[in-house]
């Protein structure tokens, strides 16, 4: 496979791997036929992501865009990690083989189902966060183009 | 193991040259440039050549050589095979026979057939990838021309008992065609006793070049031209010969013949040290394919609960080079076609991985890989959902 230095990078050294125990959100996304689950741990306090971990079964671009996507969120006001989308994460790893441009909506997808997970235990409503998308097996494996994310739209 | 030192472990995708194979080949590339069809000295030493080569195919495998066709590989073989036996018998039928767990070669020749209004029955496998020839029998129709399948299984090594299922076909005087790509170098093959109809071959799996294989027809069956051009290949395959690749194939079956016994005992007893040192130590991991009936280099584990791409780069950065059916590796969305039809559920053929042997692997390697591999399968469960998920539920 011919990944970037940096996703090779961030396979083989994933950032904030592991489980929240009492994280205030967790979003599950992806299934096993399609052969990649993310699963995100989330901690807020005053609408800023202070902690973020990850749980990823799948590709070395599945691990790698979880490790980012976490990343980029950490530190960061519910409102800005948003607007932080696939495309983000891609940038933010010298691109990806087209085929693995799925893997970058997944996590695009987690942090937004981690999100939807919180906002519904703590009755908000965040402005910009959609239902997840549902990812179950009949629904899954569907084909991006490009760059961009039809699994997500 | 030194850091330079690489470890090959996908034999069954294609094999380092022989040095005295490329010895063989080196004068044809170089010295010996003359076109086979030509009459100057220059020329007729190459037509000998590959002459020689096609006698000395023809008597490894016991068939004539007039029955030798040299093409560009196991793909083209299987292609030519199965195209043209379709296209000359159509007056008497148009049902095909072949099985789920064939290699793309034959699976696509059949659906390109399909789009040309023939009808392709694809038989099933057991949970080892065995064919029951009963169920071959219950497929066969009044208009079935040809049954195809493969001698022993690219991906999970499986060995198929070829005479049996070509007897049968014959009893119906339906023809035979075997792909034999993966079980050339470990089984000896003598088609007087095999009896089937046709069977590709690919040099490059045995130690020989890329870019040459062969195709046996038997006699008495309709060969139509499948490259048209030139007097070439018997009229019936165009183009200057490949004479190198020729020369060097026939050099790589006899070697291959004359340390068949010799090298199989040795690539088994390798196989058998991972399959035992994997089971053994390793938790929620399946042997593919069967036990015993199973190419002497070929092991397919599918580990639970973790990806076999992922799997793939961590072994790459220790410098292990194996394979996977994972739909990561596979180019599409679906994982192996045959670990589905050996009856895997989708996570289980995605977290699959195969190491097929070769004679250069070593017992030190084997030490290596073993020893690493534990490391590796538990970094990647401890970061799976799917392990997460399977523990709490203990």
């Amino acid at each position: 496979m011919n990944y970037s230095e940096k996703v090779m990078e961030h396979f083989n050294n994933p950032r904030n791997v592991g489980e929240i125990v009492d994280a205030d959100g967790v979003g599950i996304v992806g299934n096993k036929k399609c052969g990649d689950i993310m699963k995100m741990y989330l901690k807020i306090r005053n609408n800023v992501i202070e902690d973020a971990k990850f749980k990823t079964f799948g590709c070395g671009a599945a691990i790698a865009t979880s490790s980012m996507a976490t990343e980029l969120i950490k530190g960061k006001k519910i409102s800005e990690a948003l607007k932080i989308t696939n495309k983000t994460v891609m940038e933010a790893l010298d691109g990806l083989p087209p085929v693995k441009v799925h893997c970058s909506c997944l996590a695009e997808q987690a942090v937004h189902a981690a999100l939807f997970d919180y906002a519904q235990k703590n009755n908000l409503e965040i402005k910009g966060l959609k239902v997840p998308k549902d990812t179950k097996e009949e629904n899954c494996c569907a084909e991006e183009d490009g760059n961009n994310c039809s699994c997500s739209n | 193991m030194n850091e330079k030192e690489i470890i090959y472990f996908d034999n069954a995708a294609t094999t380092r040259l022989d040095d005295e194979v490329l010895k063989e080949m080196l004068p044809y590339l170089k010295d010996y440039y003359g076109n086979p069809s030509s009459i100057y000295k220059l020329a007729q030493k190459n037509k000998n050549a590959i002459e020689r080569a096609r006698q000395d195919i023809a008597d490894i495998f016991n068939c004539r050589a007039s029955e030798i066709y040299f093409t560009s590989g196991g793909t083209e073989s299987d292609n030519w095979a199965i195209k043209s036996i379709a296209e000359a018998y159509k007056s008497k039928g148009k049902h095909i026979i072949t099985s789920e767990i064939e290699h793309h070669a034959v699976l696509n020749s059949c659906k390109y057939l399909e789009s040309q209004g023939f009808r392709v029955s694809y038989l099933k496998v057991d949970k080892n990838g065995l064919i029951d020839e009963n169920e071959l029998k219950k497929n066969i129709c009044d208009d079935t021309i040809l049954v195809s399948i493969m001698f022993a299984n690219n991906e999970i090594g499986t060995i198929q008992d070829i005479k049996k299922l070509a007897e049968i076909a014959h009893e119906k005087n339906i023809l035979f065609h075997t792909d034999t790509v993966q079980a050339v170098g470990y089984i000896k093959i003598d088609l007087k006793d095999l009896g089937v109809d046709a069977m590709s071959i690919s040099a490059h799996k045995f130690y020989g070049p890329k870019g040459i294989g062969a195709l046996y027809l038997n006699k008495k069956i309709k060969v139509l031209s499948y490259l048209h051009g030139g007097a070439q290949e018997f009229s019936k395959r165009a183009g200057t010969e490949n004479v190198a690749g020729i020369v060097g194939m026939a050099k790589a079956l006899e070697l291959a013949y004359n340390n068949l016994e010799k090298n199989n005992l040795y690539v088994k007893d390798l196989r058998d040290k991972i399959i035992d040192g994997v089971l053994n130590n390793i938790s929620h991991v399946k042997l593919n394919g069967d036990r015993e009936k199973r190419l002497a280099n070929n092991i397919n584990f599918s580990f639970e609960f973790i990806e076999g791409e992922s799997l793939l780069l961590m072994l790459d950065a220790k410098n292990i080079f194996a394979s996977s059916g994972s739909a990561c590796t596979s180019g599409s969305l679906d994982p192996s076609h045959v670990l589905l039809a050996i009856g895997l559920p989708h996570e289980l053929a995605h977290g699959s991985l195969r190491i097929t042997l070769g004679k250069h692997n070593t017992q030190k390697e084997i030490d290596y890989f073993l020893n690493v591999l534990p490391d590796i399968v538990k970094k990647l469960r401890d970061m799976s959902p799917l392990y997460e998920e399977y523990l709490s539920k203990k």
